[in-house]
């Protein structure tokens, strides 16, 4: 029964997303958003799991001694820290004539928000930056054809993509310039290969979903 | 002469920053007391019956409700041509559509549409209740929110129409029939192999590396990391990412290698656990499975990215396998993989992310790679088998889009129609 019950939830909710795709009326189009509530509700439980399993690992890091250890007491102490401004914050709003929430401007938990973890979150996404360009370095260097042509389209993409392309190629016809390369590499070869994976991972889906669906593929049950 | 300027400075800091300070304070006195004096006169346009007359635009003609085709019912689709009064500068401001159970009234605003635009979805009908309509063009001026002034063209009233809900959404009548014959083949490909059939699936070498990236954790005593990407267990990619953990784990703890899988959803989190010890229990070492094997990190994507890079660099593991869904993360993930020197292999079908993974990573599993490599590593016909029939639908599309695409030339459309989705 472990495995058949998954099996069978799986099964029906699989056919009734298929079927809601064609036949748009009741029930099929109600079914779906169920389905999807249902999918939030244990998700949103399952978010305390997921909380509990970062304590219990941090804690047993810090018991131990592990190396770096550090790291383990900082998850602890933020994790602490935002949920107790959080509830502290929330409770108070609640009371609090006229009330306020807990992610209210001028409030600790949206300080909190705001300017560290805002900062954190926009440092990391500005490093991408720096990777791009360590792995276009590696990416462009022309050891092969391949590696070749994909240097000669970067940089023709590169250049068509800021003014001074444009500024030494002006003198050339519409279209031949550095921006109608660009373009050109962008919206034919580059369009052409995207649509090739697109096609592939849409079969790969059907394939992959079809084998979920009629219990072939059963591996992510914990079974093979 | 210096000495005396020195002794000077901090009183002229100090100065600076009072007179700073007594600045900051005053400037919001001095804007509260220019607002006051901002005195917004009435609007004394002079209205009379002539002048409203005068400024009426003429109504919209051919007005037409129907029934919204291929819905679940509720919405009913109304259409207009437009007032002749709608020109740049002209008297139409909006239309406004107007509904009744009665073709007497009395009429409700249902919403606007803007100007040059003969089209309006009413989402909010009754199914099987009768309504009627008029579309009003309408010409006004606002002072302060409200109409100074307001001049309407009524069109005839329209009706009734009812909205009802379809058995079949015709407009997916090819995805169907595209469908069927994808899945018919998956399905024949299937039975084929079950029966015994040799089914013949060309290398894909990212997934015959696994083995070796595995081979090299081991000889360098080093552990291995499986990061399933960032999106929940509703994802076929983390489905198909799932599967690949099974495969990888068990390889891994054949070879008595540690596997660590940091998680971003809980889902996520007790899938990859249940996976990662029952692998265990089938290389028959149950023993060395570890509950911080699987761990969750956090929800948030550069959270998760941040966390993911700061366990790469500390315990520089020797394999990293980014299989699953990944975003703008990926390439902060990869190339920090990279600079410890671990073997990576990637594998997603975000086509966005694929070139970053193909720059920094050893070997990449490019969209349809990802879903066949559970069958793959697996070697089970049936789900062999559901690759051949994948190979089918592919073969079957290229032929449709070289066809089309010679029959396009000629002015023929009708095959390319049949791939429209609406």
């Amino acid at each position: 029964m472990r495995r058949e019950i998954p099996i069978a939830i799986t099964f029906i909710v699989g056919v009734v997303f298929a079927v809601s795709y064609f036949i748009p009326r009741e029930p099929f189009s109600e079914f779906e958003s169920q389905f999807g509530d249902w999918f939030g509700i244990i998700a949103a439980f399952a978010i305390w799991l997921g909380a509990m399993n970062l304590m219990k690992i941090s804690i047993v890091k810090i018991g131990r001694k592990s190396p770096d250890y550090f790291y383990s007491i900082l998850i602890i102490v933020s994790f602490l820290m935002i949920v107790f401004f959080g509830f502290f914050e929330g409770y108070k709003g609640i009371y609090a004539d006229p009330q306020f929430s807990y992610r209210d401007a001028g409030t600790g938990f949206n300080w909190i928000y705001e300017y560290i973890y805002s900062s954190l979150s926009a440092t990391m996404f500005a490093l991408l930056a720096f990777f791009v360009a360590s792995a276009s370095y590696r990416a462009f260097r022309a050891r092969n054809l391949e590696a070749t042509l994909l240097l000669i389209s970067a940089f023709f993409v590169m250049f068509g993509r800021v003014p001074i392309g444009d500024m030494l190629t002006g003198w050339l016809p519409d279209g031949y310039t550095m921006s109608g390369w660009a373009n050109w590499i962008m919206s034919v070869p580059n369009t052409a290969g995207q649509r090739a994976i697109m096609i592939g991972i849409a079969l790969g889906l059907v394939s992959t979903s079809l084998r979920i669906i009629l219990g072939l593929e059963r591996s992510y049950l914990g079974g093979e | 002469m210096l000495k005396k300027l020195y002794a000077l400075a901090p009183f002229t800091v100090l100065s600076l920053i009072l007179f700073s300070l007594f600045f900051l304070s005053i400037t919001p006195i001095a804007i509260a007391q220019d607002s006051t004096d901002i005195i917004i006169e009435p609007a004394t346009e002079t209205v009379d019956d002539a002048f409203i007359e005068a400024q009426k635009p003429l109504a919209p003609t051919s007005v037409a409700a129907i029934d919204l085709d291929n819905d679940g019912g509720g919405a009913v689709l109304i259409t207009w041509d437009l007032s002749v009064d709608d020109v740049e500068g002209g008297k139409v401001k909006e239309y406004l559509i107007m509904r009744s159970a009665s073709a007497e009234g009395p009429f409700e605003e249902r919403g606007n549409a803007t100007l040059g635009i003969g089209r309006f979805t009413d989402n909010q009908a009754e199914v099987g209740e009768p309504y009627y309509y008029q579309v009003v063009a309408s010409n006004f001026a606002r002072s302060n929110g409200d109409y100074s002034w307001k001049a309407v063209g009524t069109s005839q009233t329209i009706g009734p129409v009812s909205s009802s809900a379809q058995w079949f959404n015709s407009d997916r009548t090819w995805v169907l029939v595209w469908m069927l014959l994808v899945c018919g083949a998956i399905i024949f490909y299937i039975w084929k192999a079950k029966s015994g059939k040799k089914i013949y699936i060309r290398k894909i070498a990212g997934i015959e590396e696994v083995e070796n990236a595995v081979g090299r954790a081991t000889e360098m005593g080093k552990s291995i990391y499986y990061v399933p990407g960032i999106n929940d267990m509703d994802d076929v990619q983390t489905l198909a990412s799932m599967s690949i953990l099974g495969r990888v784990a068990r390889i891994a703890a054949e070879n008595n290698t540690r596997i660590d899988v940091p998680v971003s959803r809980s889902l996520v989190m007790v899938t990859a656990h249940e996976m990662v010890k029952e692998a265990y229990s089938k290389a028959g070492c149950p023993d060395l499975f570890q509950d911080d094997q699987v761990r969750y990190l956090t929800d948030d994507q550069f959270g998760y990215a941040a966390a993911i890079d700061g366990l790469f660099v500390r315990e520089k593991p020797a394999a990293i396998f980014l299989i699953g869904a990944f975003f703008a993360e990926s390439l902060i993930m990869a190339e920090t993989g990279n600079s410890i020197g671990a073997i990576q292999i990637a594998g997603t079908a975000m086509p966005a992310q694929l070139p970053f993974f193909v720059a920094a990573c050893d070997y990449t599993l490019i969209g349809e790679e990802l879903f066949a490599a559970s069958a793959y590593l697996s070697r089970e016909p049936k789900l062999l088998g559901s690759l051949k029939g994948q190979d089918f639908g592919k073969a079957l599309f290229l032929l449709a889009i070289i066809i089309g695409m010679i029959m396009t030339l000629f002015g023929v459309d009708w095959l390319s129609k049949m791939f429209i989705v609406r």
